[in-house]
């Protein structure tokens, strides 16, 4: 019984997939297809595009991405403490607060640095 | 939910054969209508339905606050303006820039759409309604959301546009800081139900009343709201999209029923999100927020069909009001509020609402001992309190104190260290303490 609602999720995946593809094969079948070396251009605002776009981009949203996976990972912990907490009484909660704090401090830390600074 | 299964057919052992763990899949016949019904009538009818129907509603709501009619010339009130717009993007020309990832190109839309699609599959929409009822449903959740940012950022790298490269890296910058206090807000739901289940915490929901009605659930409903019109890329956070700077952002380049893909993705996890603040804080389809009552049309729940069938029938007008309420919360906001500046937004979603979903974790704490714990009393000279009133009184402070001193501290700490005010007709200039630097 418990893998079976997974398998609806498979089947969803697929059915999604569907569903976002099957209008593209309308529009292949029934829209027009006339390729010119002026609409193939990239779009910036009639400006010829200058220099290369896949390029090496700002270090700051690296360090944002950082925080996120601190975050995001601390939320994975948060849940299963936050199903069981009715049966774990008094200390379990002196604990998560002990996590929480140690990870609060490191956004503090972060933010005194001016890391969250956006410039 | 009702079981079916005096009536139900033989086990097809086809499917578990070809999935390979017939001892994990249970597969009955009557599970595969009840899926067939919800892809074919739910998924590729309903939901895009009501999608469609969504994008003209928005239309008239912000007509009528711009003072304006909005699209009346397609059927009477506009109504077949969805139907319209379908056929003209199917109609036209897709265009695709020559140097741009031809494959990822296509994925990226797709990517979004899928995820959008995934988010409706654990919602409760009454008894026995959820497409599927997973143990793990707030995880999940968390998962299919965030596989959105990857597709925003494949659109916007694949374009091979300077407009999209930057709109792509806003937009994923913007969706993961706002994904933390999306998901912490949802925390104390998980508390409080005692379970991932999103079935589950619809039925406690029933029991204790909805929970939304508490000063932590209230504080966690305002910040799952903001930071979902985040998630979603709405004005006031649209800058990934933002026209007057960046032309369209991540679907600069996207055209014909590509770009209307994105536009239903995003109409459609307008729709999920609000289908999901419906059902986390404000009970699903039940009628009355407070305990006594709150579990007013369920309760007569019998073994026939007929109360079945019309308590769903509530269950779900009730929620798809609650939905509906949102979604016009939603358009609200976008036609009242200007755009946010990319500094504020970021500092708005780390400095503001991440200590405040953390904070109010420990405060939905107390509330479930004071006011959820089976067992607690609260007796003053032989008179029993009600324990919702005592946690109202504790944590009802609390929770502004949190707020008070969450924005005290954010103004303290930014006037005494930089902040960038923007003189006009000169250079920006960074006040850092006393020494003013042009930057």
């Amino acid at each position: 019984m418990a893998m079976t609602n997974y398998l609806f999720i498979g089947l969803l995946l697929l059915a999604g997939v569907s569903f976002a593809l099957a209008p593209l094969v309308v529009v292949f079948l029934v829209a027009p297809r006339k390729r010119s070396l002026a609409k193939g251009d990239t779009y910036e605002c009639g400006v010829k595009t200058y220099g290369e776009t896949w390029v090496r981009f700002r270090v700051q949203y690296y360090i944002y991405a950082l925080m996120f996976v601190l975050f995001d990972i601390e939320t994975v912990f948060l849940f299963p403490w936050a199903v069981s907490y009715r049966g774990l009484g008094f200390f379990a909660l002196v604990e998560m607060s002990v996590f929480l704090v140690v990870l609060f401090a490191g956004l503090a830390y972060a933010w005194a640095k001016g890391v969250l600074r956006w410039v | 939910m009702i079981e079916m299964s005096n009536w139900a057919l033989p086990t097809v052992g086809v499917w578990a054969q070809i999935t390979g763990q017939s001892s994990l899949v249970d597969l009955t016949q009557w599970t595969l209508i009840k899926w067939a019904l919800w892809l074919f009538v739910g998924f590729f009818g309903v939901f895009p339905g009501i999608v469609a129907y969504l994008v003209w509603a928005e239309r008239k709501v912000a007509a009528r606050f711009q003072d304006r009619i909005g699209p009346n010339r397609v059927g009477p009130l506009g109504l077949l303006q969805p139907i319209a717009d379908a056929i003209k993007l199917l109609t036209k020309e897709n265009i695709v820039p020559r140097s741009a990832d031809q494959w990822v190109h296509i994925l990226a839309p797709v990517l979004i759409l899928v995820s959008a699609f995934l988010v409706l599959a654990v919602i409760p929409f009454g008894v026995g309604m959820a497409p599927v009822n997973l143990p793990s449903g707030m995880i999940y959740l968390v998962a299919v959301s965030s596989l959105s940012p990857m597709g925003i950022f494949l659109a916007g790298w694949s374009s091979r546009n300077k407009y999209s490269l930057l709109g792509a890296m806003r937009a994923v910058a913007q969706l993961v800081s706002y994904e933390i206090p999306q998901v912490l807000s949802t925390i104390p739901i998980v508390l409080w139900a005692g379970s991932l289940s999103l079935v589950d915490i619809f039925d406690r929901q029933l029991e204790t009343g909805w929970f939304v009605m508490s000063p932590p659930g209230l504080l966690a409903f305002i910040i799952f709201l903001i930071s979902s019109i985040a998630e979603v890329n709405r004005t006031p956070f649209d800058l990934p999209e933002a026209e007057s700077e960046i032309i369209a952002g991540y679907h600069t380049e996207y055209s014909g029923m590509r770009f209307g893909l994105f536009f239903l993705a995003e109409y459609m996890s307008v729709f999920g999100v609000s289908c999901l603040a419906t059902a986390l804080f404000l009970g699903g389809g039940s009628l009355i927020p407070f305990p006594p009552l709150s579990d007013f049309p369920v309760n007569y729940l019998g073994p026939n069909w007929l109360p079945y069938i019309l308590i769903n029938g509530i269950l779900m007008s009730v929620f798809l009001a609650k939905v509906l309420g949102i979604v016009f919360l939603m358009f609200w906001v976008r036609v009242t509020l200007p755009r946010m500046r990319v500094d504020r937004l970021m500092n708005f979603a780390w400095k503001f609402m991440v200590p405040l979903s953390i904070a109010n974790v420990f405060i939905a704490a107390i509330w479930y001992e004071l006011a959820l714990r089976p067992g607690v009393r609260f007796m003053v000279a032989g008179f029993r309190l009600p324990n919702a009133f005592v946690g109202w009184l504790v944590t009802g402070p609390t929770v502004l104190l949190l707020v008070w001193f969450v924005i005290w501290f954010n103004r303290m700490v930014r006037s005494s260290s930089e902040e960038m005010p923007i003189v006009p007709g000169g250079p920006r200039v960074m006040v850092t303490g006393s020494k003013i630097a042009a930057r």
